[in-house]
């Protein structure tokens, strides 16, 4: 058993054992390589047919190449797609521009997300974290449970040992489920190449500039880079002293945003 | 068979310097983005304070506030030799869950004990654990050695002070270095203020050590996760399955036939441990908690068992009250009939009573209206470590021996 194979197994168990306590559940996928490939690994674990929703929460500001990948491999994986917005939020014009980011952020995928899941009562989420992505991230535990005002109670969240998780949500609690919290960026990647999983082709270089990590435009920048093809983009990661979020403008602004975010409940 | 990284876990007392010292290591592989780094200047500006290392794995506002870690978290680094996962755990007595949710997925360890303290409660409680949790690659590192001006004596007397501890325990370290975390002496350099000391740096030593890897040649033991329409779904927790094998399932104790082996769009001859499969069988009345066995070597199927278990809940427990254990995929109501031998997990002081409180450690048995398949821990360790639960948390571990 290689490292990828050990990563995979792992993954695919706690995906199993999330289906079996959780039958409530939906894949909360954001259309970027990580949700992507943690989409492969459900449709393995359950060979070939998802038996529960993929959910897109759309601020409406993703790139056309994001909304072009998702209605293709939607179709091709047969997935029982729900797209969840902030209706409320875009009617009132909440948009990057005149609304702070971390506020935006809120609104459009943090409530947006809340609605979701109140209006289709799951109990469980699979989100595709990782710990080396951030250190709060790297925090997380494998099932992590938040209370119906959607905080994540960080101070005393639930041991974890010999595969062994948090298995029964109380009454207004739901888990997120983090199937790649022990993969990293380039594992990522190196797996996406053995398995052939559909990219997007924002992650390629085009005209020396590619995007390393997927979110809304206004806020998403490219880094520059030459990597057109998979392999040069598993090399550039080998190399870089950059961040892999570095593009990514919600996470900073001030000291400690992500872990107000996510405190509030997002991914 | 080459698994790419080790996970290490570093563990010792509160304020001994655990998340400094992975900072430094990090610094020194000049494994951090220039970012992080700015990020953590920001911070630590921002609170009037030096650039601290620890804040490179303590990300939370509370943990910077008060230099302490709450929760046990990773990190990734890479030597010449290869990847490495270290993984932070918290020295406070009140964080011991997340101490052990973190140790309990490393390979080695390292333990790490101030110069100028010497070995205090948490030192002895982690090592306990480490010995419980079956690490047995330990690097102990004697760390603030500038504290103590690099003092060959000093450092002399607090070996002797971790042996004769250790020994208790039957823990042999495989090195003890004298180190300075906040200088970078002997974490990947040799440096002068210790050239009286012969042995490795903290990273030769880390690199002299090996993946564990299950043994060979173990039989068949395979728990049922879950069943999809005409699929047996589950993880092989060790050998190895065939198609055409004929297998056991307990605690049934029904045989059965495997018509095929299935991984997504493959077909398998053979699968072995660490793999999540599908399986077809011959006789599809199956359920989850069952396991598949090698027909030939069958475990032990038992209502009755001693275990010890360590307790890291603020939730208390007496004899004969109920508490619903988990072992790989089987789920069952049980109670502690009897106590064997309770004790302090840091002292390892006996301690009289029938209640097991927050962090002690217990030798019990246990009864189960319904059998339960078992492993001695030693030999299959996946079939011999549980959990118990209540209220719906993990309360404590335990292990059979």
């Amino acid at each position: 058993m290689d490292h990828l194979d050990e990563l995979e197994n792992k993954s695919i168990y706690i995906i199993r054992e999330a289906f079996h306590d959780f039958k409530d559940m939906a894949l909360l996928w954001s259309i970027g390589k990580d949700s992507t490939t943690l989409l492969w690994l459900c449709m393995k674990a359950f060979f070939g047919k998802l038996p529960f929703p993929a959910v897109h929460i759309d601020t409406t500001f993703k790139f056309p190449e994001m909304y072009e990948f998702r209605d293709k491999y939607a179709k091709e994986f047969n997935l029982n797609l729900i797209v969840g917005k902030n209706e409320e939020a875009l009617k009132k014009g909440v948009n990057y521009q005149d609304t702070d980011t971390f506020e935006c952020t809120h609104l459009l995928k943090t409530e947006a997300l809340k609605q979701t899941i109140a209006k289709h009562k799951f109990k469980a989420l699979l989100v595709g974290i990782r710990r080396d992505e951030h250190g709060i991230r790297a925090k997380e535990r494998y099932f992590s449970p938040r209370n119906k005002d959607f905080k994540w109670n960080y101070k005393d969240q639930p041991a974890e040992l010999w595969d062994q998780y948090k298995s029964k949500a109380e009454e207004d609690v739901h888990l997120r489920v983090h199937p790649l919290l022990h993969w990293t960026e380039q594992d990522i990647w190196e797996y996406t190449k053995r398995e052939n999983i559909p990219v997007n082709k924002l992650y390629f270089a085009k005209d020396g500039k590619r995007f390393r990590s997927l979110g809304c435009m206004p806020i998403t920048k490219p880094i520059k880079s030459e990597a057109d093809t998979i392999d040069k983009v598993i090399e550039e990661i080998k190399n870089t002293k950059e961040a892999e979020r570095a593009g990514r403008l919600q996470d900073k602004e001030q000291a400690n945003t992500m872990e107000k975010l996510r405190s509030l409940g997002y991914m | 068979m080459i698994k790419e990284y080790l996970k290490f876990v570093i563990v010792g007392h509160v304020d001994h310097g655990k998340s400094s010292l992975i900072g430094r290591l990090l610094f020194d592989t000049k494994s951090i983005p220039q970012e992080k780094i700015d990020e953590v200047k920001t911070v630590c500006e921002a609170l009037g304070k030096d650039f601290e290392f620890s804040y490179l794995m303590d990300y939370l506002t509370e943990e910077r506030e008060k230099n302490i870690t709450i929760d046990t978290t990773q990190t990734f680094f890479k030597t010449k030799q290869r990847d490495y996962v270290i993984i932070d755990a918290p020295g406070h007595k009140e964080f011991l869950k997340n101490m052990i949710t973190g140790s309990s997925l490393a390979e080695a360890a390292i333990l790490i004990v101030d110069a100028d303290e010497g070995i205090k409660e948490q030192t002895k409680r982690h090592a306990y654990l480490l010995n419980l949790l079956n690490l047995k690659q330990i690097i102990v590192v004697i760390n603030k050695m500038d504290l103590v001006d690099y003092q060959e004596k000093r450092f002399k007397e607090v070996e002797q002070e971790v042996i004769t501890h250790l020994n208790k325990l039957n823990l042999k370290p495989n090195y003890i270095i004298p180190i300075s975390a906040k200088n970078g002496d002997n974490i990947a350099t040799k440096d002068n203020n210790l050239n009286w000391f012969q042995g490795p740096t903290v990273l030769d030593a880390l690199d002299s050590f090996t993946n564990q890897f299950q043994e060979e040649n173990l039989p068949l033991r395979l728990p049922v996760q879950d069943i999809y329409e005409d699929m047996v779904v589950g993880r092989i927790e060790s050998g190895k399955i065939e198609k055409n094998q004929e297998i056991t399932i307990l605690p049934s104790n029904v045989s059965n036939k495997v018509l095929s082996i299935k991984k997504w769009r493959e077909e398998l001859d053979l699968a072995s441990y660490g793999h999540s499969i599908g399986l077809k069988l011959d006789d599809i009345q199956v359920k989850r908690g069952q396991i598949i066995c090698d027909k030939d070597n069958l475990p032990q199927v038992v209502n009755n068992f001693k275990a010890t278990i360590f307790w890291m809940s603020s939730n208390e427990i007496k004899v004969n009250e109920i508490v619903s254990l988990k072992i790989v995929t089987q789920e069952q109501d049980v109670v502690i009939k009897k106590i064997h031998k309770l004790m302090d997990s840091s002292t390892l002081e006996e301690i009289d009573g029938d209640v097991i409180k927050e962090t002690y450690i217990a030798e019990v048995e246990f009864k189960s209206d319904k059998p339960l398949v078992i492993e001695n821990y030693n030999k299959i360790p996946e079939m011999g470590r549980f959990v118990l639960i209540q209220n719906e948390d993990i309360v404590a571990g335990g292990i059979i021996v």
